[in-house]
């Protein structure tokens, strides 16, 4: 099989060995002479979190078994290579739905928990650790070690957002929320500015468990979609099932996505006609845009691109918001999809989760060599600047002062590393 | 809704099979060797099952051969009665090992060709009776030609599928069906030794859907992915003169 990818195609660092796991109750598989070893779920994340450069790479896909589901508590236990979309095909018609979810529904249960991962109901009900009750981990010693928030809650706390670095998450078990059916209502309101966008935002995470905003990086100003969004409830007239997804089905040579394209899809999608008040729909248009395009990522062409995507403290959220996209508009290159969220007060439950309160932004440029690189640096230094950090789990090329000083507790979290799990990742922000 | 037994349920085949009948709502009878791997297999089908089907399981060593009999009753009892087997146990010889000892080579025999005769002959023989019902057993290509790589294996499954042919023939006046899935190549843990690049690899999940579908229209012998069937043609054309000089 080819070396496996991170979701943006970069860095390609290809691992010595490839291991697929098939049992949770086997011994993980022999290093047999690679330095280390890591887990890899469905290559969702973007850089080289998920990538073990000369190691050994376990694919855990092939653990995806169910193994306890309470229909009366929304309890469930599976093993840690299930998809998120596995789940919910599996929970949604039994009126159960994920707590939290990401921005898109192919990555494993592994994997959301090693990333502590976010969705666009982070105001209300905090990142996906929150909701996780239970955790087996496999360390290399051939030890199983059970956490969760009121047993070894150290252990527990170093896992969630722990990067897959302190043993084979080997399953998961987690608090599901109760919905009355497939359907979200949402709502759709354009903002011309960015101030627009922040007295929106207010009155939406007051009335809305969901709420995200599409914002358009090559205006200067700000403008954009507020979208926000809750679960239906119990009401007679439900949209059709969903559709199937459509694959892109080539590499082309280029990225697509260019100042051109970029300027034509922005200034049509700012323009789309909405909805006067609240409509019905299926959960995945709302919760998972880009999944309706399988591989998506491949528009960017054979050189990849990068996603940039941190968060700012309240207080300097205004202010750093508006530098950053001021920089991005005068360079002219951006994304589809940028999205400005604001996170709510809750504290994270992992040493290394990336959400914290305030804003955070996250943007896709083409991989176009030096002159995208000088644009991070630029905007690392109003990140910085405004005491912002930078989410691993999208991050192919921060510096390590960058990662130290957004993760302070990174040298109590290296205690808890199992010694045979490593990532390039890891390597490159703590300079190994 | 059937009653179906599966032998060599954790295999990455079978599960996926087993798991494609669960969702259309089957009871069944799963037997496999390892009780971890069993365990781990049976527990997922009785979350995903609905309230009132059943899923049973036995642990055992198939190449125990006089154990067999016991199985099919167990399952039976368990299932209150059965409409399907399917027969799913084996392993990938290590062809060199298989030259250098004729026990290693007769142990694999054992595992992919006598113990799967011995289950098909107790399944003929009780469908015959209650004249219904359905026997599926996993062949592969590889028993379609011999090849210096794993003629082991591929001798044992071609027993299997001469086999297969004559108690087809036996049976079509009962109305019980024999289908034998061949395989191509599938990603699975029995594989786990060969770099899977390209186009020929299939998952166990498309060859399970393929078997549940084969099952259920009682078919002959199936191609598992279906473009084996013209690979095979190919290859079974190639002249012995000419094929012994290969490297295959």
């Amino acid at each position: 099989m080819s070396a496996p990818l991170s979701w943006n195609r970069l860095p390609r660092l290809a691992p010595r060995r490839v291991a697929k796991l098939a049992f949770r109750h086997d011994p993980l598989p022999p290093l047999e002479g690679a330095p280390s070893r890591l887990a890899y779920g469905e290559g969702r994340s973007y850089g080289d979190v998920c990538l073990n450069a000369g190691g050994l790479i376990m694919r855990t896909r092939g653990l995806d078994r169910l193994i306890a589901f309470d229909r009366a508590t929304g309890r469930v236990t599976a093993e840690a290579g299930v998809t998120l979309d596995e789940l919910l095909t599996f929970v949604v018609p039994q009126g159960w739905f994920l707590s939290v979810s990401p921005g898109t529904r192919f990555v494993t249960l592994g994997g959301a928990v090693a990333n502590d991962v976010h969705g666009k109901n982070h105001h209300r009900a905090g990142s996906f650790g929150h909701h996780v009750s239970e955790l087996e981990i496999l360390r290399s010693d051939g030890q199983r070690l059970v956490c969760g928030p009121g047993q070894n809650p150290e252990w527990f706390a170093a896992t969630v957002g722990g990067l897959g670095l302190t043993g084979l998450i080997a399953s998961v078990t987690l608090d599901l929320a109760p919905i009355a059916n497939a359907c979200m209502v949402t709502e759709a309101k354009r903002f011309r500015s960015l101030d627009e966008f922040w007295a929106l935002n207010a009155v939406a995470e007051r009335d809305w468990p969901y709420t995200a905003a599409w914002i358009d990086c090559l205006s200067a100003q700000g403008r954009g979609l507020q979208l926000a969004a809750r679960h239906a409830p119990a009401q007679a007239n439900l949209p059709a099932k969903r559709s199937r997804p459509l694959a892109f089905p080539i590499d082309p040579p280029i990225s697509l996505v260019n100042a051109l394209s970029l300027r034509a899809f922005n200034a049509l999608y700012y323009r789309q006609p909405l909805p006067k008040g609240p409509t019905l729909g299926r959960y995945e248009p709302y919760l998972y845009p880009l999944d309706a395009l399988l591989n998506w990522n491949r528009i960017y062409g054979r050189r990849g691109f990068f996603q940039y995507q941190c968060v700012l403290p309240p207080e300097a959220s205004r202010d750093g918001i508006a530098q950053l996209l001021r920089s991005i508009s005068r360079r002219g290159s951006g994304s589809f999809l940028a999205v400005l969220k604001t996170f709510g007060a809750a504290a994270s439950l992992g040493l290394l989760s990336f959400p914290r309160p305030g804003a955070t932004l996250a943007l896709d440029f083409p991989n176009q060599g030096a002159s995208t690189q000088s644009l991070f640096v630029e905007l690392d230094a109003i990140v910085a600047d405004h005491g912002g950090a930078l989410y691993p789990a999208k991050d192919a090329r921060m510096p390590p002062p960058m990662f130290k000083r957004g993760f302070p507790a990174w040298e109590a979290f290296s205690k808890f590393i199992d010694p045979e799990f490593s990532s390039s990742f890891w390597r490159r922000v703590t300079e190994q | 809704m059937a009653r179906i037994a599966i032998f060599g349920a954790t295999s990455a085949i079978a599960a996926a099979t087993a798991r494609e009948f669960c969702a259309r709502g089957d009871h069944l009878f799963l037997i496999g060797r390892n009780p971890h791997k069993l365990r781990a297999v049976v527990k997922d089908l009785q979350v995903r099952k609905s309230g009132d089907q059943i899923v049973a399981s036995a642990s055992a060593d198939l190449t125990a051969r006089e154990r067999h009999p016991a199985l099919l009753d167990e399952a039976q009892r368990s299932l209150g009665g059965l409409d399907v087997v399917l027969i799913a146990q084996g392993s990938l010889p290590d062809q060199r090992a298989c030259e250098a000892s004729v026990e290693a080579a007769l142990a694999e025999i054992d595992t992919n060709a006598l113990s799967v005769i011995s289950l098909a002959t107790l399944a003929a023989n009780l469908f015959e009776r209650q004249r219904r019902g359905a026997i599926v057993v996993i062949g592969s290509v590889a028993g379609d030609r011999g090849r210096q790589s794993n003629y082991i294996y591929g001798a044992a499954k071609g027993m299997v599928a001469i086999f297969c042919q004559g108690l087809r023939n036996r049976l079509a006046k009962s109305g019980v069906t024999v289908t034998l899935i061949k395989p191509g190549f599938v990603d699975t843990p029995m594989t786990a030794r060969f770099d899977k690049k390209g186009f020929l690899w299939a998952q166990p999940s498309a060859i399970g859907e393929t078997i549940v579908r084969a099952t259920a229209r009682g078919a002959d012998e199936v191609y598992a992915p279906a473009f084996w069937r013209v690979i095979m043609i190919v290859i079974r054309a190639i002249p012995e003169r000419v094929i012994k000089r290969l490297k295959l």
